[in-house]
């Protein structure tokens, strides 16, 4: 609940608002005091809190993942050894029916987005004000807890397999084979430039529906979060319990979405036409 | 709500999770289902085996059953058959003794009466002689009427 000192629109805009470090033109370097300012910064500047909760959420799972690794059984498997194979199988079985070419990265690229997408959208669960709260005790003006809401995170996860698309695109067919295909088809190549603006698109399509899927889900998410926290604290329960629920649905699924539409990008990317 | 470092800062980071996810999370992993995957199939091979063997091993018993059932069969039918000849032949022997113990108590028998008739017959002879010479008063001569005695004695 917001304190009577602020308004909604402030309140919103708070929880909104990620914690910048930047280059500001008039400042220098500085943690930038709202989004004013962090906008005033440009491409120089960094959301301290997306990076730390996502390298801190990514490193939560490989930790995890690679403790249960190191000293997996061959035979029967304890509790932990079990979930985590049980995730393996499920990302496995995904690729296995999706991606047919050889090729050691995909599955494990697929785990990674999986489950850390899957941690990212999970901090989404946890009350709305308790981190922020605690990081103004601190002294910390912004704190912004779930990655997947800024849309550099998910952006970035989407350039990331981007970047891959082409190299396997280029990879596997050729400069030449790739370019055929951007512009050569549907339509043969009387219709070259069509051809050429409908493929271009498509592929650029791609990343960007990726990320803004993924950021608009979450985003909205946490939105709703917020409002339901501007009621009076004894009505809150009625409406975040339900959402909260519903929630773990949409985070997993969210997850899910961004890996498989991952894997299947990077099997059409080895696919010849 | 800008676009900014934090952009790249994230393909970084997820570059550096793929790499450590592909080089400690996922090989093992895979190694670790791979390996207990095949353990359980030759686990399943075994248990497929065992069971082929033991239906095997019934058939056997369940034959050999049937063999040594008709052997002993076979050998109650034998030693009926022998005793049943023993008592036969026990039967006939104690016939065949029977009958000749008879025989021969009746031999005996004739004998004795045999002997018995000849006694009586001297005994008769002397006993009519006496009566004949209380009835004629004069000793019969014994000699003279030897022949007409004995005579006597076998018609008797």
């Amino acid at each position: 609940m917001a304190s009577g000192t602020i308004t909604s629109s402030e309140y919103i805009t708070h929880h909104l608002t990620n914690l910048t470090y930047g280059n500001h033109p008039d400042k220098g370097w500085i943690f930038a005091e709202n989004g004013q300012e962090a906008s005033e910064m440009g491409f120089m500047a960094i959301n301290v809190d997306s990076m730390l909760w996502s390298v801190g959420l990514g490193i939560v799972f490989v930790w995890l993942f690679a403790k249960i690794a190191k000293n997996a059984t061959t035979g029967v498997p304890g509790g932990a050894q079990n979930f985590i194979e049980m995730i393996v199988e499920f990302v496995d079985d995904n690729v296995k029916s999706v991606f047919h070419h050889k090729n050691s990265i995909i599955a494990p690229m697929a785990l990674t987005i999986f489950v850390w997408v899957f941690l990212m959208n999970l901090m989404d669960l946890i009350p709305v004000d308790w981190i922020p709260h605690a990081a103004a005790l601190a002294g910390i003006h912004y704190m912004k807890i779930v990655p997947s809401t800024d849309l550099n995170v998910t952006l970035g996860l989407a350039l990331a397999v981007f970047i891959l698309i082409i190299f396997y695109s280029i990879q596997q067919k050729g400069i030449g084979g790739f370019l055929a295909e951007l512009s050569l088809q549907p339509l043969g190549k009387w219709a070259l430039p069509f051809n050429l603006f409908l493929e271009l698109v498509g592929l650029i399509a791609k990343p960007i529906s990726l990320a803004l899927r993924l950021f608009g889900n979450m985003y909205a998410g946490e939105m709703i979060f917020i409002l339901i926290a501007l009621l009076p604290f004894w009505a809150q329960w009625l409406l975040s319990v339900p959402w909260a629920l519903f929630h773990i649905l949409i985070i997993t699924l969210q997850a899910f979405i961004f890996m498989v539409l991952t894997i299947v990008y990077l099997a059409m990317a080895h696919d010849h036409h | 709500m800008s676009i900014n470092m934090t952009i790249i800062g994230q393909i970084i980071s997820f570059v550096i999770f793929v790499l450590i996810c592909m080089k400690y999370v996922w090989p093992p992993l895979t190694a670790a289902l791979a390996e207990r995957q095949k353990k359980i199939a030759e686990g399943l091979d075994a248990a497929d085996k065992a069971g082929r063997e033991l239906e095997a091993a019934q058939q056997s018993v369940e034959a050999e059953l049937q063999e040594s059932k008709a052997r002993a069969a076979e050998l109650i039918e034998q030693a009926n058959k022998r005793a049943n000849q023993i008592i036969d032949e026990a039967k006939a022997s104690a016939q065949s003794e029977g009958d000749r113990i008879k025989a021969a108590a009746e031999a005996e028998i004739e004998q004795e009466v045999n002997r018995a008739k000849e006694a009586l017959r001297s005994q008769v002879a002397i006993l009519a002689v006496a009566g004949a010479e209380k009835i004629l008063g004069a000793s019969v001569d014994m000699k003279n009427h030897q022949e007409l005695v004995d005579e006597l004695a076998a018609e008797l």
